[in-house]
């Protein structure tokens, strides 16, 4: 299963380097592609543009829509939900981070000390990914339980009141609050901040620290001069991997949050499934996406990842 | 108090693995729960009643047969194409290269909510139905570039003169794929196509978008049971599900161990 980590690990690379010439006739890499890139531009280029097109119309689901080219729908979409983008934004951003500081002692762990043990914690961090998260979220429900045993610890050891003093909870429980949809979408995404971590500390050679040492750089200098620069494509990877899908995620904000945690990604479900509200949904869902394909590529850019697209 | 700074690192790496698994741990115990309401989020008594029965809420396992059926097929058609694409991308060289690693890697930059939403509109447009059908071939789309991902990794560290060896000896373009290339990309294949059915297995948010009323995926199921009543159930479900995918990644374990001492 070591080959489903490095798969996993590398859904961002692309390999910057062209295989050598070959002598097959040209023709045989089209073929290979077209069925595939067909799928993808039918059912994911495509909808991007019927998205686009939904978001101009005007008229109900019972009697269809016709376009008008209504572009005051995306102000009236920034005016009303401005605070959920915002927050969701926010809320993703937070969870990297944590992801960030949780994964990174764990990846070092196993990718350059935990020697025979390295396998088994490979398959501790593998194994819940393959299972039900939504069962997982909804656990996460039990253990932030208002008399759960860690809410009373929290309590205890004075957390709560921390939390509260700081705007994370509004009371002295920890269900139904901000940090409960932080802890869950950093929770949910973890193992795809984990992974690209693990493949490239795994890759780094351990003599190029040691040099470090020996040229008298300190254990810190040593990590901050040599670990850490050669474990960015791994950083970047994983950050943009927890990052894009917990932008738009609305499952931790339902299940552990309160209708003053409502991210966008929720308001973009209901418009679309409930209210029934086509165009202002599409409109919604375009800036979304138009948001994150813009933080993705100025952040790119300043992390200078060649390896990436 | 020396011993422990030396150790911090390896405590740190185990809380971290603690909050990992501690859900897991938490769905397990209470598969044995007896709940007094219709939530079983409070610790009541010990009972193995779910275990003994675990289909007994209506609706639990026709949507997880048809989570199964769905996250096969989408895996099979998946791993097919993005096979193909990974050998166009890692063998060969062609114009349209950079187009092609743009357009595989936008699924993965997009948030699955932004592709839910759009093909429903897609298939509001064309006046297609949804249902299982559409439901496939959104599960198909956002698992390829997953496939392709695992695959050309596989692929791009292969020797080709391996390739060039057994043609060498003689054998036909097509004998060196079947004989060659194929088997040694295995690996990555696997990966890929077990990638893809456990995200297929394990979607709800794009599947919310496209699912009507027949088409009831397991996920769904629970996100449902979460608002009318979670049955212990689901509990069972979760940990055999979690067991099942332990057994898989230990075997792929002990498979790849195997292969690099033969190696």
């Amino acid at each position: 299963m070591a080959s489903v980590s490095t798969g996993a690990a590398h859904p961002l690379s692309t390999g910057a380097s062209a295989p050598p010439e070959r002598r097959r006739s040209n023709w045989v890499p089209y073929a290979l592609l077209l069925p595939g890139l067909l799928w993808l531009t039918v059912f994911f280029v495509v909808p991007m543009v019927t998205l686009f097109s939904q978001s101009l119309q005007e008229g109900s689901v019972d009697e269809g829509y016709t376009f008008t080219g209504n572009i005051g729908i995306y102000a009236e979409a920034l005016q009303g939900y401005f605070p959920q983008l915002l927050r969701s934004i926010g809320y993703a951003a937070s969870a990297t981070v944590l992801a960030l500081l949780l994964g990174y002692p764990l990846a070092y762990f196993m990718a350059l000390r935990a020697g025979r043990w390295k396998n088994i914690l490979l398959v501790l961090v593998i194994a819940p990914f393959f299972t039900s998260f939504l069962i997982r979220t909804l656990a996460w429900q039990t253990i932030l339980s208002d008399s759960s045993i860690v809410t009373e610890t929290a309590r205890a050891i004075g957390l709560t009141d921390l939390l509260q003093a700081v705007g994370l909870t509004g009371n002295d429980n920890l269900m139904a609050s901000k940090f409960a949809v932080i802890c869950g979408l950093t929770y949910n995404f973890l193992p795809f901040m984990i992974l690209p971590l693990y493949s490239s500390l795994e890759r780094l050679d351990p003599r190029l620290v040691e040099a470090a040492g020996d040229l008298y750089a300190s254990p810190a200098q040593g990590f901050r001069y040599v670990t850490w620069p050669l474990s960015l494509p791994g950083v970047v990877a994983g950050t943009l991997l927890t990052f894009i899908p917990a932008a738009g995620d609305f499952i931790n904000s339902k299940l552990l949050g309160n209708t003053q945690t409502v991210m966008i990604g929720q308001v973009i479900d209901a418009q679309f499934l409930r209210v029934l509200n086509y165009p202002l949904a599409a409109a919604l869902s375009f800036v979304l996406l138009v948001l994150i394909l813009l933080l993705v590529s100025a952040y790119v850019r300043k992390a200078g990842t060649e390896e990436l697209v | 108090m020396s011993w422990i700074r030396r150790h911090l690192l390896a405590f740190a790496a185990l809380a971290v693995l603690f909050y990992m698994l501690i859900p897991n741990v938490v769905v397990a115990i209470f598969s044995f729960n007896n709940p007094k309401g219709r939530y079983n989020y409070q610790w009541t008594e010990f009972s193995t009643e779910a275990w003994q029965n675990p289909c007994g809420t209506p609706g639990i396992c026709e949507s997880l047969g048809l989570s199964l059926r769905i996250g096969i097929v989408a895996s099979l058609v998946a791993t097919v194409l993005g096979t193909m694409v990974a050998f166009a991308l890692g063998r060969h060289r062609f114009r349209g290269r950079a187009g092609t690693n743009l357009l595989i890697f936008m699924p993965m930059a997009t948030p699955e909510v932004v592709m839910g939403s759009s093909l429903l509109t897609l298939f509001v447009m064309m006046g297609l139905p949804s249902g299982g059908g559409a439901i496939l071939i959104a599960h198909i789309m956002f698992c390829l570039s997953f496939v392709v991902v695992a695959v050309k990794a596989r692929v791009a560290s292969l020797d080709p003169r391996l390739e060039e060896a057994a043609a060498d000896l003689g054998a036909n373009p097509v004998q060196t794929f079947m004989r060659v290339t194929l088997p040694l990309a295995a690996p990555g294949i696997a990966a890929g196509a077990l990638l893809a059915f456990s995200l297929s297995f394990d979607d709800y948010i794009i599947t919310n978008f496209n699912a009507s009323p027949s088409s009831i995926t397991f996920p769904m199921y629970v996100w449902g049971a979460s608002t009318r009543g979670t049955p212990v159930q689901i509990n069972v479900i979760g940990t055999i599900m979690f067991l099942i995918a332990l057994l898989v990644v230990v075997t792929g374990q002990v498979l790849s161990n195997r292969r690099q001492k033969a190696a």
